[in-house]
């Protein structure tokens, strides 16, 4: 029997990838969890196994392709013949005079498994609208279409103020990658340009960044911390935590120190549910990390944090940013964040304004420690200037579910800790 | 034109007054479009109303009534048996009938469907020629085919009118209940006015060629209905044929070859019921596109047209599966699409249902149909004797079956074989074309005790365990 292999859906709402390399050629046998494909998303490579073990009759797609969740991108015969048997007959009766397939297109051709699973309803909605049915991305159980996948589908939002619906160009979302169209001047009239097609990274980051800005109303505030006795610790337990296989940075400290403050801030560690108008308070504590790689800004979550010890945090941030920066992260890894921690400060940089990872509802950004000249004020009362390390630290916060008040105090917190390792100590659980 | 010679014009000519045809004017009137209806008949119905489904339905539950009564013995209520009246009988269903009749008629005028009776010729892609009218042609922009189809006879035997050698349309006629009735076709027509007959008191033989009763259907579900024929009927002779039927006044004499020899018998009537045929012949269709296939069906896309882009069919005329739900469909089909809707024949579960006693009825993927494809399937039974309605009305012979996707657990086909399955399979139908999954139909609730609980229960084997019966060992 022949069986179509389709782009999965790989969550986190991506929608289109791209091909990196096929593994496999037609007439390979290929057993169940064989890599059949390499793929590239905007976040991540990932290898795609085999589902069936059997024979290759088709594969449509090659290297460069972009292709769509749902799409088919391997034919197999699963009896291992090498020869592809004929698709099962469509559900009608038989035996009916031979129909010309006017109307086809819309029933959908569904892989070579059998009709797409839609209601009846669905199946005329998709016949009006002019969609095929089986290049819609099922929603429903076990992949049935919804009449919502083929609106989607189709460029038509339930919104009052949606876009008119765009009738038969599936393809293209309503939006750009970097959101509402504007006419852009024709720029070579001034000199030469260079068109760089905005892909993967890129493009994702274009879309979300203009989402969160678009729709969070940012306020931030910030801080200088005292790290000089952070740093002599980090300084005596380096080499330490290097023997096991980690790196203790600055990031790590703040790790902990901020997953104790959400602790005590829950709203810090939520989503806002716009819709039903809730806000969701997460009881688990996964942090992000922004990192800076090559290809873009790439932010993979470590994990339960509040459980982890600092060595543990020191080994895991490690291998996970070397991961990163290779392009080697997978999509899991990059999934089901509460909080994001970003450090500008290898690169030197004092301060910047973060945008929040959305549905997240805050972000802690820290920049570059500078030896700064303090007040600082003696046991006996006088105040005396001494060079302290400075670390610069902000809370930016979503003002629908958090008030500057909360974002103060939450940084103080953080401070607090920073500044006081013994407090870190004590906090930490 | 000559002169004096009545011409009209209409935007949409129907051919034909049954399910299809007054179907697809209803629906055309309804959107606004000018229908004319052509029927050969006195009223719209066509064969559905005046010559099969109706009729036979109406006799039907007057045969289950009688063996009802006759089975009551067993459980504490004694009938006598029963008297008979044949002109009563007749007198009954011409009132079904005409009821049904004047209801058609009515729902025309009402929706401005100017009927005219007659027979319609095509001379070209846009024109009739009417037989038998005072209308001699009509002018039309698009036609609906929908002349359906009549019963097969056998070659060298005439089936006259008041004959002994019958068809479905004169045994059903009941001209009056023959001792021996011989009926030629083990297919739902002959078994089921077999029954009437029986349930009358004749003594019924049925003879089928194949080496099974109701070829297409899966043999499970014919089962507990042979079973129970082999009870009513004299003889169910399979694996023979007729080779000659000579009709005298009084007898048809038969000639039987089967498995066992050459058998002669005399018969008071025969009933023949190998089939049916299309009515695709002398209605001028060589003026004009359309496309036939070998055996006369007229052949259509799945937006009911025709090689002729003014002419579209629907109905019996198409093949396929010749029932009166689906000619309905089609003409309702065809009539969007002339109005210009995107409309389709999109139909994944097909109901179809035999009407004898049991019940049979199924829809959607049968086993042998999946095994036909090579197509890997999971099948789960409840049979009736576990089911505590069924018992309570003494028909615990049944079963009701689900065929299901194996991974997903999308219910692809249902069948079942028991009391009042006519109204079961509905829920089966639903099903499919949802594209529901077995456990959809396990987690909905079926009333207790009824006969719908075996769906539920068949569909809960999937999940691995049904209350009323074990659990097998291999997880579903």
């Amino acid at each position: 029997m022949a069986r179509s292999f389709k782009l999965p859906d790989l969550g986190e709402g991506i929608r289109e990838v791209e091909v990196l390399a096929v593994m496999v050629s037609v007439g390979d046998a290929v057993a169940e969890g064989d890599t059949l494909l390499e793929i590239e998303t905007d976040k991540a490579t990932v290898e795609l196994p085999s589902p069936y073990t059997g024979t290759v009759t088709e594969i449509r797609v090659k290297a460069g392709d972009r292709i769509e969740v749902g799409e088919i991108l391997v034919v197999f015969d699963g009896t291992g013949k090498t020869h592809a048997e004929a698709p099962p007959a469509r559900e009608k009766p038989s035996p009916a005079p031979e129909r010309p397939p006017a109307l086809e297109a819309a029933q959908g051709g569904g892989g070579l498994s059998g009709p797409v699973p839609a209601s009846p309803a669905t199946r005329r909605l998709a016949r009006e609208l002019g969609v095929d049915l089986g290049l819609v991305t099922p929603s429903g159980p076990s992949g049935q279409v919804t009449a919502e996948d083929v609106r989607a589908f189709a460029g038509q939002t339930p919104t009052p103020d949606a876009p008119p619906p765009a009738a038969a160009a599936p393809s293209q979302p309503q939006d750009t990658a970097a959101g509402p169209m504007t006419a852009l001047p024709d720029f070579s009239r001034w000199g030469t340009v260079e068109s760089v097609p905005l892909r993967s990274i890129r493009r994702a980051t274009a879309r979300r960044m203009a989402q969160a800005w678009s729709q969070i109303p940012h306020v931030t505030s910030e801080d200088a911390v005292d790290i000089t006795a952070l740093e002599s610790l980090r300084q005596r337990h380096k080499a330490d935590i290097e023997a096991a296989g980690g790196r203790l940075t600055l990031t790590v400290f703040a790790l902990k120190a901020v997953t104790a403050a959400l602790r005590a801030h829950p709203r810090f560690n939520a989503s806002l549910d716009a819709q039903n108008e809730q806000i969701i308070l997460k009881r688990y504590y996964h942090i992000g990390v922004a990192v800076d790689t090559p290809d873009g800004l790439i932010v993979p979550v470590l994990r339960d944090v509040d459980s982890k010890s600092i060595t543990d945090l020191a080994v895991e941030l490690n291998t996970v940013i070397k991961l990163t920066r290779e392009r080697k992260i997978s999509i899991d890894q990059l999934q089901g964040g509460t909080f994001t921690v970003t450090n500008i400060g290898s690169l030197g940089a004092t301060h910047f304004s973060a945008i929040i990872n959305t549905p997240e509802v805050a972000i802690f950004g820290m920049g570059a420690a500078r030896l700064q000249p303090v007040v600082v004020t003696a046991d006996d009362g006088t105040p005396r200037i001494e060079a302290r390390l400075m670390l610069p630290i902000g809370i930016t916060i979503d003002h629908r579910v958090l008030d500057g008040a909360d974002a103060v105090r939450f940084l103080r917190q953080v401070a607090g800790v920073l500044a006081d390792p013994e407090k870190l100590l004590l906090e930490m659980n | 034109m000559v002169m004096g010679e009545l011409s009209i014009e209409t935007e949409l000519l129907v051919i034909g007054g049954g399910p299809a045809g007054y179907a697809a004017a209803f629906r055309a009137a309804d959107l606004g479009l000018d229908v004319t209806l052509v029927e050969l008949g006195q009223a719209p119905g066509g064969v559905c109303l005046f010559r099969g489904c109706i009729p036979s339905k109406t006799y039907l539950h007057l045969a289950q009534l009688i063996e009802d009564a006759r089975h009551a013995d067993a459980m504490g209520i004694r009938f006598d048996p029963p008297i008979i009246d044949t002109r009563g009988l007749r007198d009954w269903k011409q009132q079904v009938v005409e009821r049904l009749s004047r209801g058609l008629s009515s729902l025309c005028r009402q929706r401005n469907v100017q009927l005219i009776r007659g027979r319609a010729v095509f001379e070209d892609s846009r024109r009739v020629r009417l037989m038998e009218s005072e209308i001699r042609r009509i002018q039309f922009q698009h036609a609906i085919l929908a002349t359906g189809s009549r019963p097969v006879t056998l070659p060298d035997v005439p089936v006259r009118k008041n004959g002994r050698v019958m068809t479905s349309t004169g045994a059903l006629e009941l001209a009056d209940i023959p001792q021996t009735l011989l009926v030629i076709g083990g297919g739902y027509v002959g078994l089921e006015l077999g029954s009437v007959y029986a349930a009358l008191g004749s003594r019924v033989t049925v003879v089928e060629q194949s080496d099974r009763l109701l070829a297409g259907v899966d043999v499970d579900l014919v089962e507990p209905l042979r079973r129970r024929l082999e009870k009513i009927f004299a003889r169910i002779l399979l694996k023979t044929a007729v080779s000659s039927l000579q009709e005298s006044p009084h007898n048809v004499k038969a000639i039987l070859k089967g498995r066992d020899g050459t058998l002669q018998e005399t018969f008071e009537r025969v009933l023949i019921a190998v089939g049916r045929t299309p009515n695709s012949r002398g209605l001028g269709l060589e003026h004009t596109d359309v496309v036939r296939d070998a055996r006369g069906f007229v052949i259509v896309d799945a937006g009911q047209r025709t090689g002729d882009e003014h002419i579209l069919a629907a109905g019996d005329i198409t093949g396929g599966m010749l029932l009166a739900h689906k000619a309905t469909r089609e003409g309702k089909v065809a009539a969007e699409v002339i109005a210009g809707k995107p409309s389709a024949f999109d139909v994944r579960a097909m109901p179809a249902v035999v009407y004898t006693n049991p019940q049979i009825a199924w829809c959607g993927l049968t086993e042998e149909a999946a095994r036909a494809q090579k197509r890997a399937v999971s099948v789960q039974r409840f049979p009736w004797r576990f089911s505590g309605r069924a018992l309570s009305m003494d028909a615990a012979d049944g079963l009701t079956k689900i065929i299901a996707d194996p991974d997903s657990g999308r219910i692809l086909g249902v069948g079942i074989v028991g009391r009042e399955t006519e109204g079961l399979i509905a829920e089966g139908v639903l099903a499919v074309e949802l594209g529901a999954l077995a456990e959809d139909l396990a987690l909905v609730i079926h009333a207790h005790p009824t006969l719908s609980e075996t769906e539920g229960e068949a569909a809960e084997i999937f999940l691995g365990s049904a209350t009323h019966i074990l659990p097998s060992k291999r997880k579903a």
